[in-house]
């Protein structure tokens, strides 16, 4: 027999947080508010710690019974919680993260006039996130999928004063709709063919599932629209466009929110159905090659961006790239390895380059850095870690997990092996890249003698820092960032593949030949090792040789720094003829000319009818009389015709 | 004994007189006075049915109708004054304020 473990009550501290500075924190003081930001998330991270520590006592899964939502025939849903060895390890994750950054936002947001606003948004986004990975169903996960969706919508747009930051708040709302369609039409193939959406009651519903209707695509179905809704979400080709424009908003917000945590949602998604997946060998194709193109797409845009957030927004794309290219190719634990060391590695490198941002009071062009590292020698120490982990350098977190996919990868297909590892050559180059431009070399900024450059981010944590100069952030900032880099550097030794084995066993994950794994990890070691070696010979030793190379490309270079131009694209392919049908056919068109005409048609016919019909209404009482004798006339004569007849 | 048919003629004679007063006559007064006359023709004939089908029901419903006759007859009277306080006249051709 369990424990009762409370789960409900995780989601819902967060929740209350949310609920008492939302309403309440406009009077209270910052420090009132930042305590009771910190105690609710606080409190969700000590319930997880609680459930860790019964967790091996514990028969799995563990199922929470809660209210009854709804209850069609035999259809029922209900707000139960699950939890397994994969809800804990993102539980782990997402309080253990998601206080980690709410600590380093008290002194990061401090001086913002929003500062209440923000905290409450927050803590609404750990209650949705939270929702999300303890539902026992897909309804209630719905739920928690479009909630952080509107805390994703309501952080990016946080500085809604800029058109820039409300209209990519817009972006990431609606590019995510579409994928919430698939999600949804999905949720509907399931209800109609398993009657239930309980993740055990789909599980056995897959199972038992008669081949002739498996057979006739019905899980490829299902699993391809799941992944269109974890495409969404999770930044993946075609609809990836919204994450690099999130940046907009706080650098706390990128970190937990579009780097850790929410856009992690669509991998946890996936691997929580894997059971349709195992099934769908189509479908599991398809993610695989969506993930491994992403993977190697966004990469490559990242080594031309200049904008150091820009360049981790499209870093975080690529790793949940790979993310899915674990997952398409059935290794799903690797994936969810991939998702807590990437959690671990690119939150501490966002909040790093809070730091660095902070640093030099919202600056955040590097082409205006360079020799940081012994101004906030703290912040870069960090940052190399995390340079070093996500790279895949040996021993830290990214090496291990990214070799557990590529070992996957290896033994699935070679093709894909051999993108993964291109793209892991790209990934240590353009993080080196960033790291050197930022830390290395010499100061082009301008930031003593004036400090240009600041009107485009004066609302992000610039705002307020009179004291002007180059100066390491405070230990709340601070803290985390080491605590995080601590996680980066050990986190590969947290044994999270055999932890989750468990959840996976239908799984195919034949242990590999450990010759071949060890050749394998030399390989990707020494890939990383070299896309390091040149980005230190490009921008160190010989920095005009970029120039040059970049003139000599020409339009190539073009194209990739201007981010193949996919954003272009939409707006001419989708945008703009949706703007012209909605303006010509369904304003003018439908609008004005079905609807308005029908409604003014009928409201002059009735006018013109009651100008006829007014007439009767003399006000004479004789008239009136008279029409009272004649309708008694007609009754009357009606009834003598009857009697007659 | 009289047929059944007098007294209906009778009745009917009355009615119609009440109607032609009715429509014809501006004075309220003598409106009034025409639908106690309808009222009256239509009492005649309830009277003569009873006697004829010996049914007690019909003179029951004479008494109905001359209780709502009185009752109509003060709350009618009563209007009258009031029109006439107001309106200074008892035309009711001049007494057409709800036309448009």
């Amino acid at each position: 027999m369990n424990p009762n473990l409370y789960l409900w009550l995780i989601p819902l501290l967060p929740l209350t947080g949310a609920a008492v500075n939302g309403f309440f924190g406009r009077r209270f003081s910052k420090k009132a508010v930042a305590g009771v930001a910190l105690f609710f998330s606080g409190a969700a991270f000590f319930m997880a710690l609680r459930v860790l520590a019964t967790f091996s006592s514990l028969t799995l899964p563990y199922v929470e019974p809660g209210i009854s939502w709804i209850r069609s025939g035999d259809f029922h849903v209900s707000f139960a919680f699950y939890l397994d060895q994969l809800s804990l390890l993102m539980l782990m994750v997402v309080t253990g993260v998601g206080f980690l950054i709410h600590i380093y936002s008290v002194a990061y947001m401090w001086d913002d006039v929003g500062f209440y606003r923000f905290f409450s948004y927050l803590n609404l986004f750990m209650f949705f996130m939270l929702m999300l990975i303890l539902a026992n169903n897909y309804l209630v996960m719905f739920i928690g999928w479009e909630g952080v969706g509107l805390a994703s919508y309501l952080l990016i747009g946080f500085y809604f004063l800029k058109d820039s930051a409300a209209s990519a708040g817009k972006k990431a709302f609606i590019t995510n709709r579409i994928g919430d369609f698939g999600f949804l039409i999905a949720l509907f193939l399931m209800i109609q063919h398993f009657k239930s959406l309980d993740f055990q009651r789909v599980a056995s519903g897959v199972a038992q599932l008669p081949p002739e209707v498996a057979g006739a695509g019905l899980l490829t179905a299902i699993g391809i629209l799941l992944m269109v809704g974890a495409a969404g979400k999770s930044a993946q080709l075609p609809l990836y466009v919204w994450l690099p424009d999130a940046m907009e908003g706080p650098t706390p917000v990128s970190a937990l929110i579009h780097a850790a945590t929410m856009v992690t949602a669509g991998v946890y998604m996936v691997s929580r159905s894997h059971v349709i997946f195992d099934k769908a060998p189509t479908a599991l194709l398809v993610v695989a090659i969506v993930g491994t193109l992403t993977a190697l797409f966004a990469a490559t845009i990242g080594i031309a961006q200049t904008d150091i957030k820009k360049v981790l927004a499209y870093s975080t794309v690529s790793q949940l790239g790979y993310m899915f290219m674990a997952c398409g190719v059935a290794a799903y634990s690797a994936g969810v390895f991939h998702l807590m060391t990437h959690a671990f590695f690119k939150g501490l490198l966002f909040l790093g380059s809070g730091s660095v941002i902070h640093a030099l009071s919202g600056e955040q062009d590097m082409r205006k850095m360079g020799g940081l590292w012994r101004k906030i020698p703290w912040t870069f120490g960090t940052m190399f870690i995390g340079t070093l982990a996500i790279a895949g350098i040996y021993p830290l977190a990214g090496f291990w997990s990214k070799d557990e996919i590529l070992l996957h990868a290896y033994s699935f297909n070679k093709i894909i092996w051999a993108l993964g590892l291109l793209t892991a050559f790209i990934t240590s180059f353009y993080m080196f890249r960033l790291l050197i431009m930022t830390f290395f070399g010499d100061y082009r900024g301008s930031l003593e003698s004036g400090g240009h450059g600041h009107q485009d981010h004066s609302q992000d944590s610039g705002q307020g820092h009179g004291h002007g100069g180059i100066h390491e952030s405070p230990a709340f900032m601070l803290v985390p960032l080491v605590i995080l880099a601590a996680l980066s550097l050990g986190g590969g030794f947290i044994p999270a593949l055999s932890f989750l084995a468990p959840v996976f066993q239908t799984a195919t994950e034949e242990p590999a030949a450990s010759s071949l794994e060890h050749t394998l990890q030399f390989v990707s070691v020494l890939v990383a090792a070299l896309g390091a070696f040149l980005a230190w010979f490009l921008y160190l030793k010989s920095p005009t040789l970029p120039e040059r190379i970049a003139n000599s490309l020409g339009g190539l270079y073009r194209a990739v720094s201007n981010k193949y131009y996919v954003d272009e694209f939409y707006n001419w392919a989708l945008v703009v003829p949706l703007i012209a049908m909605s303006r010509n056919w369904l304003w003018k068109g439908v609008d004005q000319g079905l609807i308005d005409t029908v409604i003014n048609d009928s409201a002059v016919v009735t006018s013109e009818a009651g100008g006829v019909l007014r007439r009767m209404q003399s006000g004479n009482l004789r008239s009136y009389a008279a029409w009272l004798t004649a309708g008694g006339a007609v009754v009357l004569a009606y009834m003598v015709w009857l009697g007659v007849r | 004994m009289v047929p059944l048919s007098y007294y209906l003629v009778l009745s009917a004679i009355l009615f119609s007189c009440g109607v032609l007063g009715f429509l014809l006559k501006r004075n309220i007064i003598t409106i009034f006075m025409s639908i106690e006359l309808m009222l009256n023709g239509v009492n005649l004939s309830f009277v003569a049915f009873a006697s004829q089908w010996h049914a007690l029901s019909g003179q029951i419903f004479v008494f109905f109708v001359m209780v709502v006759a009185a009752a109509e007859a003060a709350v009618g009277l009563a209007i009258i004054i009031s029109v006439y306080r107001t309106r200074d006249t008892l035309n009711v051709d001049r007494v057409d304020l709800l036309k448009l």
